[in-house]
C-alpha cells in the first residue's frame, strides 16, 4: 500500500508526460485527481495503524549506489513520522488538485500543470519515506525541481522565470550544505542509513571533526551543514528571499508547495534527524535563534504588503520560524504537529486567496478590493476559518500547536529560549494584525475595485469550494483531534521512537504567561480594528508618519537589494574578469597567441635561410651531420 | 567467451567501412548512400560492443578479450589489445555517439560529404583502438591519429574562424604530443616493456617517475582540459561543425581522464602522491573559474564548452582522490558528460541549423513554438546541473563523497560546483527557452522533426537510466579500479 501511495502520482505525471495529446483534457484532470484522492485514502489507513501502535517498517526496493562501502538503497520507511507526512502531503494535494480543476479552467496547458502537480507529489513522498540521507536529498531536489517548473509554470512571464531561477539557486546554496553534510555523515559514520547512523551517535558525543584548518564538535557541526540545507528548503531568515518571489506560480502551486508542503521539508529534516540534533547542543542553540529571528522578522513584513499572496506567503515564513524553534528547543513533536496544523489552515488561506482571485479577474492587489464578503460569503468565511485558526483562536488547530510551541520554548530553561519565547508572543500579535488586516482589506469596508469587476465578481464553482471545505474541516478539527497523540497523552506510543521525545511530562503555561499570550492576539486585533475599521485613511496617515519603519517593512528590509548588490553583480563583473582578462589576455596571450607572435616573428629571420641556392642547404646538412654525429659518439 | 577476435573486429569495422565507402560513387545531390553506408557501419560497431558489455565478465579485474600479436621482431612492441572495466565504458561511449554524429550531420553537411563520413569512420576507429590498446606504442599511434581526422573537421567543416581554432587546437595538443613520445621513449629503456598491463605497478625510480609523470601530464591536461591549458576548447567546439563539437566533448576530452588513470596512476604511483596537491588546486580554480566564464558567455557552444572545462575539473578532483569513491565517481561523471554534453551540443546543433546563429540574444520564447525540443532540453540541462535521478549526480556527489576524507577545502571547492552549475545552466536556458518570442524570425521556427527525435530521445533516457540505476555501470568498472588503488597504495606504502 505504501509503494502504490508514492508511485501512483509518477504513473499520473507520466501519462499526462508521454501520453498528453492523446485524449481530452479531462481525462487527464479526472485520473491525476483520483489518483490522489486514492492516495490519501490509502495514507489515512495506514496512519490509523499507526496510531493503534503499528511498528516500523522498512520496504526494500532496489540497490541504488554500490562504492566501496558508500551502499545507499531505494527503500521505503514507514514509521508514525512517514504516516503523519504521508497524510499531510496527500490530503492536501488532492485537494490542491480538484481545486486546480477549476482554477486553471481557462489555462492553455492545464495537462502540463496537472503533470508536474503530480510529479511534485511523487518527490514529496520519496522525501517523506526515504530511509537514508542521499534518498531524501533525491526528494529534496525533486520537489525543487517541481517548484522551479510550477513557479515557472505561465513561462511568457519574465518575472516568473526570474522567480523559478532564483527559487532554484537559493535552495542549491542550501544543498550545497546539504550535500556536504551526508559526504560527511558517511565520513564520520560510515553509513547514510537513519538507523545505523542513529545507533551509533552516542560513540561520537565528544568526538572533534576537522574542517578548513578548525576543529568543530562533530555532531553540532553536521547537524550545522544539514541545517543549512533545510534553511534553503525552508526559507529561513538569510536563504528567505525565493519564497514570497514564488507567489509568481499559479495559486494552487503556492498552496501546496510554498505553504502547506515542500517548505516544511526542513522542518521534516530536522524531526527526521533528531537523535543526531539532540546532541548538538550548538547548533540547536542556533537553529532556535533562526527560527526566532525568521518568525517575527517575516511577520514584521506581512504587515505592510499589499497583494493579498504576498502577505500569506510571509506568513508561511513566520510560521516555519515557529516550527524550528520549537525543534531548536527539542520539542520536535510539537513542531511536527504545528507543520500539521499549519499545512491545513495555511492550504486553506491560499486557496481561499486564489478564489479571491478568481472572483476579482486575476487582481491580487488588496488595495482594490474590500467589500467582498457580500460578493463571495462562502470564500470570506473559509478565509475567517483559516484566520482565526493561524492566530491560534482557543479551540481550532493553531491554538494547540502554536500554545505548545511557547510552552516548550517556556520550559527549555535557556537564555535563547526565552528569547524565543518573548518573540514567539509578539510575532503571535503581529500575526492576529496582518491577518485581520488581510481580511478588512479583502471582504470588508468599501468596495475599491472598478465597479464592472466589483459586479462580475462570482463565487467558485464547487470543485473550488469543496477542497476549501476539506481543508476548513482540517483547520478546525485536527487540533482537537491529534493533540493527544501528538503532544499528549499518548505520544509515547504513537511517536515510538519515530522522532526524538525530550523527557517531560506534559506541562502547561502559567496562567499569567498563557493570559500573556492570548492577550497578545487580542491586542493585535484591536489595534487592526482601530487602524482598518471604517477607511484607509488612517492607515495610510500612520504609514506616512512612521515613515522609515513602513518603508523598511513594506521594502522586506532592502535584503534582495543588498543580495543584488553584493552577490548578483560581483559575480557578473568576476565573471567578466576572469573571461575577458584571464582567459583572453592573460592565458592566451601568453600562450597560443604569444607563441604564434614569436613564431611568425622569428620566421621572418628564418627565411632569411631559404636562399634557394643548393650550395647553402648542402652546407647546412653536412653541419647538421657533423653535430649528430658528435652526439652520438658521446653518448 | 567468444573465440574471435570481437576486441578487432570493432576497432577495425568503421575502417573497413570507409574503405567500403571509398569506392561508393558520391551522388551529386545527396551522396545518400554514403551516408547510409556509414550509419550501417557505425550502428554494426554499436552493436557489436554492446556483445563486449554483455559478455563482460565483473568478476576480473584485468583485460578480457585480450588479442596479442608480435609487432616487431626485435623490440617488444605488440598489437595488444582487450578491454577492462575502465576502457569498455570509453569504447561504448564512442560507439553510442558516432552513429548519432552521423545522423546529426545528415543534413547540414552539404560539401565534401564523402571525406566527411570517411573522417568520422576513421576517427571512431582510433578512438576505439586507443581505449582498447593495452600497448602503450599502440596507444600513443592512436592517440595522435585522433588528431588528424579532428583537425581536418574543425578545419574544412568548420566555422568563420576554423583556421585560428583549429591552429589553436593543434598548439595545443602538438606540445603535450611531443613531451609524451619521449616519457615512452624513456619508459621503453628503463624496462624494455611496453605493455600497460606490465607497467601497472611500480617500476621507475622516484626521480624518473617525476619526470614522466610531467610529460604526460602536459599531454592529458590539455587534452581533458585543466585549467590554464582550456583555452583551445571553447573555440575549438564553437568552430567545429555540431558532430565534432559532440564527439570533442563527448569522447575526446576523456581521453585525458583515461590517460591520468591508466598512466600516472597505474604506472606512476609516488610521482602522482606528489603532486596531487598541484591537481587539486588547478581543478578548483577550474570548478569556481569556468562556471564563472560560463555565465558570462553569449554564444551557447562557448557556454557549454566552459560548462565541460568545470565538469571535468570534478573529474580530475575524482581521479586524484584515488580512493573508491573517487574514483568510480570521476569515471561515472565523464560517461555522463560525455551523453549530456554531447546531448547539449547537438540541442545547439538543432536550432543552429534553423537559424544559423549560436548567439543566445538571438533567440527567446522557443518553448512557445518547440514545446518538445523545450523539454529535452531540459533533462539535458538537469542532468548538466547534477539533479539527482540524471546522470550527473552521481559522478559529482560520489567525488563529494570521496573527497571528504580527503581534504575539507577540496570539498568546498567541488560542492561550489553545485550552486555555480544551476546558475549558469537555469540562466542559459531561461533566456533561449522561457519568455515570449520577440524575435520575428523565430516565428515560424519548427520543432524537433523524426530524425532529430532519434538522435535525442535515446540520449535523454540514458541520462536518466545512469541516473537512477547507475550500477549498471559502476558494478563492471568496480574490480578494475580496485586494482588500480590497490597498486598505488601498496607502492606508496613503502
Amino acid at each position: 500500500m505504501a509503494t502504490s501511495i508514492i508511485f501512483l502520482p509518477l504513473l499520473g505525471f507520466l501519462f499526462c508526460f508521454l501520453l498528453g495529446k492523446q485524449f481530452n483534457y479531462k481525462v487527464y484532470q479526472i485520473s491525476t485527481t483520483s489518483i490522489l484522492f486514492l492516495c490519501t485514502l490509502f495514507s489515512w489507513i495506514i496512519f490509523i495503524q499507526f496510531v493503534n501502535n503499528k511498528e516500523t517498517e522498512i520496504i526494500f526496493i532496489l540497490n541504488w549506489i554500490t562504492s566501496g562501502n558508500f551502499i545507499v538503497d531505494w527503500s521505503i520507511r514507514l514509521d508514525t513520522l512517514t504516516a503523519v507526512m504521508f497524510i499531510v502531503v496527500t490530503t492536501v494535494s488532492a485537494c490542491v488538485h480538484l481545486y486546480s480543476i477549476g482554477y486553471m479552467e481557462e489555462d492553455p496547458s492545464k495537462i502540463r500543470f496537472m503533470g508536474y502537480l503530480s510529479l511534485f507529489t511523487f518527490f514529496m513522498l520519496v522525501l517523506v519515506s526515504s530511509n537514508n540521507l542521499l534518498q531524501m536529498f533525491f526528494g529534496w531536489e525533486g520537489v525543487g525541481l517541481a517548484s522551479y517548473l510550477l513557479i515557472g509554470f505561465w513561462h511568457h512571464k519574465d518575472s516568473a522565470n526570474k522567480a523559478a531561477i532564483k527559487a532554484f539557486v537559493v535552495n542549491r546554496v542550501g544543498d550545497f550544505g546539504y550535500a556536504i553534510g551526508i559526504a560527511g555523515i558517511f565520513y564520520i559514520f560510515g553509513t547514510i542509513s537513519f538507523d545505523s547512523i542513529f545507533s551509533q551517535v552516542d560513540q561520537f558525543s565528544e568526538h572533534q571533526i576537522q574542517f578548513l584548518s578548525f576543529s568543530f564538535p562533530t555532531l553540532d557541526f553536521l547537524c550545522f551543514l544539514l541545517f543549512i540545507g533545510a534553511m534553503g528548503k525552508s526559507a529561513q531568515l538569510g536563504l528567505h528571499t525565493w519564497l514570497p518571489d514564488a507567489m509568481e506560480g499559479p495559486t494552487p502551486v503556492s498552496a501546496l508547495i510554498h505553504a502547506a508542503t515542500m517548505v516544511t521539508a526542513g522542518v521534516f529534516l530536522v524531526a527526521r534527524m533528531s537523535p543526531l540534533y539532540e546532541f548538538a547542543t550548538f547548533t540547536n542553540l542556533f537553529i532556535t535563534f533562526i527560527g526566532a529571528a525568521t518568525a517575527i522578522f517575516a511577520a514584521s513584513i506581512a504587515l505592510t504588503q499589499n497583494d493579498i499572496k504576498r502577505v500569506i506567503a510571509y506568513s508561511t515564513c513566520s510560521q516555519l520560524g515557529y516550527m524550528f524553534f520549537a525543534a531548536g528547543v527539542g520539542a520536535y513533536n510539537a513542531s511536527i504537529f504545528h507543520l500539521t496544523t499549519h499545512a491545513f489552515f495555511k492550504a486553506l488561506l491560499f486557496l481561499s486567496a486564489g478564489s479571491v482571485i478568481h472572483a476579482m479577474h486575476h487582481e491580487q492587489d488588496m488595495r482594490k478590493m474590500g467589500g467582498l464578503f457580500k460578493k463571495i460569503p462562502f470564500t470570506a468565511s473559509m478565509m475567517w476559518i483559516g484566520s482565526l485558526a493561524i492566530i491560534g483562536f482557543p479551540y481550532l488547530s493553531g491554538y494547540y500547536s502554536k500554545e505548545s510551541i511557547l510552552e516548550n520554548a517556556f520550559y527549555a530553561s535557556n537564555g535563547i529560549a526565552y528569547f524565543a519565547y518573548l518573540v514567539g508572543i509578539l510575532t503571535a500579535l503581529l500575526t492576529a494584525f496582518y491577518s485581520w488586516r488581510l481580511l478588512f482589506l479583502t471582504f470588508h469596508g468599501e468596495n475599491r475595485s472598478n465597479n464592472k469587476i466589483y459586479d462580475h465578481a462570482h463565487e467558485s464553482p464547487l470543485v473550488m469550494t469543496a477542497p476549501l471545505f476539506i481543508l476548513a474541516i482540517g483547520s478546525i478539527f485536527s487540533g482537537i483531534f491529534f493533540a493527544d497523540y501528538f503532544i499528549g497523552y499518548y505520544k509515547k506510543e504513537f511517536w515510538d521512537n519515530a522522532i526524538l521525545l525530550t523527557e517531560s511530562s506534559h506541562k502547561y503555561l502559567p496562567l499569567t504567561q498563557s493570559l500573556i499570550s492570548k492577550s497578545a492576539v487580542a491586542v493585535g486585533i484591536l489595534i487592526c480594528v482601530l487602524i482598518y475599521s471604517n477607511n484607509l485613511n488612517r492607515a495610510n496617515n500612520l504609514s506616512y508618519n512612521l515613515d522609515p519603519l513602513y518603508s523598511l517593512s513594506k521594502n522586506k528590509w532592502y535584503v534582495d537589494e543588498l543580495y543584488h548588490k553584493v552577490f548578483v553583480l560581483t559575480f557578473f563583473k568576476l565573471a567578466n574578469f576572469f573571461w575577458k582578462r584571464g582567459d583572453e589576455k592573460t592565458i592566451d596571450g601568453l600562450g597560443p597567441n604569444g607563441v604564434s607572435w614569436i613564431i611568425s616573428k622569428s620566421s621572418s629571420y628564418v627565411s632569411l635561410f631559404q636562399s634557394g641556392y643548393l650550395f647553402h642547404y648542402a652546407f647546412a646538412m653536412l653541419g647538421g651531420l657533423v653535430i649528430i654525429l658528435t652526439w652520438f659518439l658521446y653518448y | 567467451m567468444i573465440d574471435w577476435p570481437l576486441v578487432s573486429v570493432i576497432i577495425f569495422l568503421p575502417f573497413i567501412g570507409a574503405l567500403i565507402i571509398l569506392f561508393i560513387k558520391e551522388d551529386e545531390l545527396t551522396s545518400i548512400n554514403i551516408k547510409w553506408a556509414t550509419l550501417l557501419t557505425t550502428l554494426g560497431t554499436f552493436i557489436l560492443s554492446l556483445i563486449l558489455w554483455l559478455q563482460f565478465d565483473y568478476s576480473n579485474p584485468s583485460y578480457q578479450y585480450e588479442e596479442k600479436f608480435r609487432w616487431f621482431d626485435d623490440f617488444n612492441f605488440f598489437y595488444h589489445v582487450g578491454v577492462d572495466g575502465i576502457s569498455l565504458f570509453m569504447i561504448l561511449l564512442s560507439t553510442f555517439l558516432t552513429p548519432l554524429c552521423i545522423l546529426a550531420s545528415w543534413n547540414n553537411i552539404k560539401k565534401r560529404v564523402k571525406e566527411y563520413m570517411l573522417s568520422f569512420l576513421f576517427l571512431e576507429t582510433v578512438m576505439i583502438g586507443m581505449f582498447a590498446s593495452i600497448d602503450i606504442l599502440l596507444f600513443y599511434i592512436f592517440f595522435e591519429a585522433v588528431l588528424i581526422p579532428m583537425y581536418l573537421i574543425i578545419g574544412i567543416w568548420g566555422g568563420n574562424r576554423r583556421i585560428y581554432a583549429s591552429f589553436k587546437f593543434f598548439l595545443y595538443t602538438l606540445l603535450g604530443s611531443v613531451l609524451m613520445l619521449i616519457a615512452i621513449i624513456v619508459m621503453y629503456r628503463n624496462t624494455s616493456s611496453m605493455s600497460i598491463e606490465f607497467l601497472q605497478g611500480n617500476y621507475f625510480s622516484y626521480n624518473t617517475q617525476l619526470f614522466l609523470w610531467l610529460a604526460f601530464f602536459a599531454s592529458f591536461a590539455v587534452k581533458i582540459p585543466m585549467w590554464p591549458f582550456h583555452t583551445w576548447l571553447p573555440d575549438a567546439h564553437v568552430e567545429a561543425p555540431t558532430a565534432g563539437s559532440v564527439i570533442l566533448a563527448g569522447v575526446l576530452l576523456k581521453m585525458g581522464g583515461y590517460g591520468f588513470i591508466r598512466f600516472s596512476l597505474g604506472m606512476l604511483p609516488e610521482a602522482t602522491e606528489f603532486f596531487i596537491p598541484l591537481i587539486m588546486t588547478l581543478s578548483i580554480v577550474a570548478i569556481v573559474y569556468t562556471s564563472l566564464v560560463a555565465l558570462a558567455q553569449t554564444d551557447i557552444k562557448k557556454l557549454i564548452a566552459y560548462s565541460s572545462v568545470a565538469h571535468m575539473g570534478i573529474v580530475t578532483i575524482g581521479i586524484f582522490l584515488v580512493n573508491q569513491q573517487g574514483l568510480e565517481g570521476a569515471m561515472m561523471q565523464m560517461i555522463s558528460h560525455g551523453l549530456v554534453s554531447a546531448a547539449l551540443f547537438l540541442c545547439v546543433g538543432v536550432i543552429y541549423d534553423r537559424m544559423h546563429t549560436r548567439e543566445i540574444e538571438f533567440y527567446g520564447g522557443l518553448v512557445q513554438r518547440m514545446p518538445l525540443y523545450a523539454t529535452v532540453f531540459m533533462i539535458f540541462m538537469l542532468g548538466s546541473v547534477g539533479l539527482p535521478g540524471t546522470s550527473g549526480f552521481i559522478g559529482e556527489f560520489l567525488v563529494i563523497v570521496g573527497a571528504f576524507k580527503f581534504s575539507s577545502y577540496v570539498v568546498i571547492g567541488a560542492a561550489f560546483g553545485i550552486i555555480l552549475s544551476a546558475v549558469y545552466m537555469l540562466y542559459l536556458y531561461k533566456r533561449i527557452i522561457f519568455g515570449t518570442i520577440t524575435n520575428n524570425k523565430l516565428a515560424d521556427i519548427l520543432d524537433i522533426n523524426t530524425r532529430e527525435k532519434i538522435i535525442l530521445i535515446p540520449l535523454a533516457i540514458s541520462v536518466i537510466l545512469l541516473g537512477i540505476f547507475p550500477n549498471l555501470f559502476l558494478d563492471p568498472m568496480r574490480l578494475s579500479l580496485e586494482l588500480i588503488i590497490t597498486n598505488y597504495e601498496i607502492a606508496n606504502a613503502k
